[in-house]
């Protein structure tokens, strides 16, 4: 869990600072995502690097899900009976992690038909990202839906951050605030990096 | 005081259980929790009931003996031992939810009595030094730095009462576990054994099927003892070192 999820975090910050692009306009952004294509060239072929990229972020992702499932199952048995007096248990975020993670996981798979294959994206311009993303914040679930899953993205890196620094052993009593406080602001850098695209959108600071 | 107390019964092991509500009175506010439960089976006893079934030894907060999920809550409200808690923690006329400690590690043996054979198993995984026997060697013996000393009496204050199982979302046993290795494996006595302990305690920790770790963080606020949460993550470190030893 730990390791797969770093990956993904390690990801997600370079993925939200090339999305700040957008702010610089059309040509800047284009030229953004023309580059992604051709990084290592001449050593890599056209858009190997972005494939290695992919293959690594595909296996993160399917570690993550599988440890998930192994651990939400080893939890679940491990207390067959529940107790009758209830009480509410942890803070939101570590409530959330098993919610939190299913919606992230059904937004990727969203967020790839809209703007990796076009599939669901009503401008569909391929080798246009600048112009497909102002297209799907142009349309009132294509904000909905991307800014709810930014919400679910910060609580599960609130957790998840500081959890995987417990997993490896790298906490302790000394640096548990300092750690907390790095989790609290990566939450907070990337859900505001990315939701600034959509608000810009939608304020017409983009356009 | 007069209360309403809702109890879990259950005969044995495998009989179904249930709450059973009872109402008790002339309950002073001085009186232990425990207390009060020897109340109620005196009642029960001239009534010609089965009295209520729980663990207790001590009743001086020290043996991990007395267990007992009040209201939700470990050990109930206050941060300490059921056999601690006074009634003056709770008002006249309140309905008191009592349960067992719920885990599929703790079988239930009968009412709120569960079997704890499971934190045994752990600990003779690897819970123990390797000394000669014969006569206690001279204390000045092996120099402890202060630290370390510290380090190990914080862990070593752990009762095993199973407070932290009982609290955890998950049924997880990581901070008894991880309270019996940072204890040992900070000492010199213990250092002869530090990979193989914390290697075969987890192992057992995951055969008697307790919960993985979400670091919720309820098991060290439930903790009678003040075990902090760090201890879990003192382990993982532990357990991380040893695998990178290749014992295994």
């Amino acid at each position: 869990m730990a390791v797969s999820g770093l990956v993904m975090l390690g990801y997600l910050v370079v993925h939200m600072l090339g999305n700040l692009k957008i702010f610089f306009g059309a040509d800047e952004f284009n030229g953004y995502a023309h580059w992604l294509r051709t990084l290592g060239s001449p050593f890599l072929h056209h858009e190997w690097a972005l494939w290695i990229v992919r293959v690594a972020l595909l296996a993160a992702v399917a570690a993550h899900a599988v440890s998930a499932y192994q651990l939400s199952r080893r939890d679940i048995k491990a207390r067959p009976v529940k107790y009758a007096h209830k009480r509410r248990r942890a803070s939101y975020a570590t409530r959330t992690m098993r919610w939190g993670g299913v919606i992230l996981a059904l937004f990727i798979v969203w967020h790839l038909l809209d703007l990796t294959t076009l599939t669901v994206n009503e401008r569909a311009w391929a080798g246009h990202p600048y112009e497909n993303v102002l297209s799907t914040f142009s349309t009132w679930y294509g904000n909905t839906v991307y800014i709810v899953a930014m919400g679910a993205l910060g609580l599960h890196v609130r957790h998840g951050f500081w959890s995987a620094a417990q997993t490896l052993g790298a906490g302790s009593a000394r640096r548990d605030r300092a750690l907390k406080f790095l989790a609290n602001a990566l939450a907070l850098v990337l859900f505001a990096g990315f939701v600034s695209v959509p608000v810009a959108v939608m304020t017409g600071v983009v356009s | 005081m007069k209360l309403t107390l809702r109890v879990w019964r259950q005969q044995s092991p495998d009989a179904p259980g249930a709450m059973a509500s009872y109402a008790v009175d002339g309950i002073s506010k001085d009186m232990s929790f425990l207390e009060m439960l020897d109340t109620l089976n005196e009642d029960l006893i001239l009534r010609g009931e089965d009295p209520v079934a729980f663990d207790h030894d001590c009743r001086e907060g020290i043996c991990g003996a007395c267990s007992l999920v009040i209201n939700g809550d470990a050990h109930g409200p206050e941060r300490t031992t059921t056999c601690q808690l006074h009634m003056r923690s709770f008002a006249d006329g309140d309905t008191i939810d009592v349960e067992p400690w719920r885990a599929a590690a703790f079988p239930v043996v009968k009412d709120l009595v569960v079997d704890r054979g499971s934190f045994d198993r752990i600990i003779q995984a690897g819970g123990y030094i390797t000394a000669p026997t014969g006569a206690a060697p001279e204390a000045h013996a092996t120099a402890v730095p202060k630290h370390d000393a510290d380090h190990a009496f914080e862990h070593a204050e752990c009762i095993g009462c199973g407070a932290c199982v009982a609290a955890c979302p998950n049924g997880s046993a990581m901070l008894f576990t991880s309270a019996k290795i940072n204890h040992l494996n900070v000492l010199p006595q213990g250092s002869p054994e530090r990979e193989t302990r914390v290697l075969d305690m987890v192992a057992t920790m995951d055969e008697e099927g307790f919960g993985g770790c979400t670091l919720a963080g309820e098991c060290a606020t439930a903790c009678p003892k003040g075990i902090a949460l760090p201890s879990i993550t003192a382990m993982n470190k532990e357990w991380l070192r040893a695998l990178r030893k290749g014992l295994r």
